[in-house]
């Protein structure tokens, strides 16, 4: 069984920050790899250890900044990594869902895995419907927020759960080829190894452009514009304390005596 | 006429909150673009779902009597057909577990853009305009987009449609390619039971990522036994296995609403938030002043927890 995982390098925000245009200023922003696909890849790896796996191979959108984050996807485990960009993409403020689903699905028609595990979102734009988007437009099945996965694929056949509100889980089997979506605590993702970091960076990492991948760039645009940015206004009136430690400390504890607490 | 078409969520019997209040951000979003409301319930008991969801500005509610539980093939294909056939400009459904099991493949086939998780909508006809949040909170956005849409809905931000309306109830007979079925549901499970339930207790301490390491729980705990209260969490606390499922707060753990619910190093995002916003008095305890926990908080301290937790526990002892 081949395995594709989408990996995202996201975008991290400092504390404090400033809003300039649609945008936070460059200089309050980092990077990471995706929380989700943390566990997207190593529940790939555990299925390759079990010997359910052949080969693991990650897809990446993003301009070679994001080398890094690759590298350290591929230190987890994963034999190789494609990178797709192209001077097309660079200029949108926002790739929509369609946009990024429509490049994937490319790769996943070349590549033809037979379970692509994706993050359920991603932690900056969160849209949450890149991996079900992308399995309708390759005609794979899917389940969405899956937190169990069988570690057996009897009659080509995924056995998962998938986490709903309230501590409710629902048991499906989903038809192989799949794309699943993976939620945290499916598994408990392991810190790359020396030896997986040295060996990470002689892994195959391949470029590819939307040419490459029989994509016309020429009618691509995301779909969604960004419009405005904003810090988000506060629901309460917030009382907020100051001082050291110990003076903030004892202002809550007079207002938790105030209201009964431990007494 | 055009159409806005909103598509209800149920689970085992229930219809959900979320669907009343798609109703009232359905009406809103018909009303700009002049179209009529309808809303389709499909599977499970539709007959007894379909006059509750009759509410105030609903024109038509369209039951699709097909299998008992959601099925994310069956939910597609039907929301598909209708949409086409209503030449829906809009097609909603609520950000859930389920709604993203679906929406984005419905948008896929219509062809046409998703957006989710909104928590509020605007349209001249053409344009749409929605407003959703960046980075766990962090910012809210605003985005466009021209022509036809999927849009899903965030719960809890639009208030639920009351009344009784006089919509036309009226059956839809989809046309289900049973072949394409290819994922099928075999049950379901209640998780997160165990001895303590926090959804009882008067007084929660609720750790988050802040704590940094599971050694540094024991502030937590010596604080919690000072204050006679419990402990909860967030989410990645329970991933990472040190605290059980029954502890965590928010959209996949428990609802809690206690007396005091202090929230130290959570960051407050919208689905922790699900689970802790009806308390009577949150503080907050986190050295970020732009956490989204900021927001919503009565009382806060920006300061570090590990200096702030114990001399909390030392006013106690
Ligand atoms: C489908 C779905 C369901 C989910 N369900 C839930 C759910 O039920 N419950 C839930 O909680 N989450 C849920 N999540 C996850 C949620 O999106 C967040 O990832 C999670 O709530 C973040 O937890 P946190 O606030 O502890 O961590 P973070 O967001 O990492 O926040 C840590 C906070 O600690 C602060 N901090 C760091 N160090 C210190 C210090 N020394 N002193 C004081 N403050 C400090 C930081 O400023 C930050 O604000 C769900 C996500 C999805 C996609």
């Amino acid at each position: 069984m081949k395995i594709l995982v989408p990996v995202t390098e996201v975008t991290t925000v400092e504390d404090e920050f400033e809003i300039e245009g649609t945008a936070i200023a460059d200089r309050y922003l980092g990077a990471d790899l995706n929380e989700w696909d943390e566990y997207a890849i190593e529940e790939a790896v555990q299925l390759q250890e079990a010997g359910l796996a052949d080969e693991i191979v990650t897809v990446t959108i993003g301009p070679d900044d994001c080398e890094q984050t690759i590298r350290q996807a591929l230190a987890k485990g994963p034999d190789r990594a494609i990178r797709v960009w192209d001077d097309a993409l660079a200029d949108a403020d926002l790739l929509d869902v369609g946009l990024k689903s429509q490049i994937l699905a490319a790769v996943v028609d070349a590549e033809e895995p037979d379970l692509v595990l994706s993050g359920v979102q991603s932690g900056d734009d969160s849209f949450g419907a890149t991996g079900v988007t992308l399995a309708d437009a390759v005609g794979y099945e899917w389940a969405a927020v899956v937190n169990h996965l069988a570690h057996d694929f009897d009659d080509d056949t995924a056995s998962v759960r998938r986490e709903l509100e309230g501590g409710v889980e629902e048991l499906t089997d989903v038809e192989l080829p799949a794309v699943l979506t993976i939620q945290t605590g499916i598994n408990e993702p392991r810190y790359a190894s020396l030896r997986g970091i040295r060996q990470a960076q002689r892994k195959p990492l391949e470029v590819q452009d939307l040419a490459d991948l029989g994509i016309d760039a020429d009618g691509l645009e995301s779909a969604l514009t960004l419009e405005e940015m904003a810090e988000p206004e506060s629901e309460t009136d917030v009382t907020v304390w100051e001082g050291d430690a110990d003076e903030t400390a004892a202002e809550l504890a007079d207002l938790l005596r105030e209201k009964g607490v431990a007494q | 006429m055009s159409a806005v078409l909103a598509v209800a969520d149920h689970r085992r019997g229930e219809l959900r909150d979320v669907s009343y209040e798609l109703l009232t951000a359905g009406r809103a979003l018909a009303d700009d673009v002049g179209a009529d409301l309808h809303v389709a319930v499909i599977s499970g008991t539709v007959d007894d779902f379909a006059p509750k969801l009759d509410r105030d500005g609903v024109d038509t509610v369209h039951t699709v009597d097909y299998g008992e539980e959601f099925d994310h093939g069956v939910y597609t294909q039907t929301t598909v057909q209708l949409a086409t056939e209503l030449e829906a400009q809009y097609v909603l459904t609520p950000n859930s577990v389920n709604g993203l099991d679906y929406a984005p493949a419905v948008a896929s086939r219509l062809d046409v853009p998703i957006v989710t998780d909104t928590v509020a909508l605007e349209s001249d006809g053409d344009e749409l305009r929605a407003t959703r949040e960046m980075y766990g909170g962090k910012v809210e956005t605003t985005v466009s987009l021209s022509g036809p849409a999927v849009v899903t809905i965030r719960g809890a931000e639009w208030p639920a449609a009351e009344g009784t309306g006089d919509a036309t109830i009226e059956a839809f007979d989809p046309d289900i390619d049973e072949d394409a079925l290819g994922a099928t549901v075999t049950g379901f499970e209640e998780v997160a039971g165990g001895d303590v339930d926090i959804s009882d207790a008067d007084v929660l301490v609720s750790v988050g990522r802040g704590i940094d390491e599971e050694e540094n729980l024991e502030l937590i705990h010596d604080l919690a036994d000072a204050l006679d209260a419990t402990v909860s969490s967030s989410r990645p606390i329970v991933d990472s296995g040190w605290l059980p499922k029954n502890r965590q707060v928010g959209q996949s753990g428990k609802v809690v609403t206690p007396d005091v619910y202090i929230a130290i190093g959570i960051s407050g995002a919208v689905q922790h938030v699900a689970g802790m916003k009806g308390s009577e008095t949150i503080v907050a305890i986190n050295t970020d002043p732009n956490a989204p926990i900021m927001d919503i908080a009565d009382y806060a301290i920006q300061d570090d927890l590990f200096d702030v937790v114990p001399a909390l526990t030392e006013q106690f002892q």
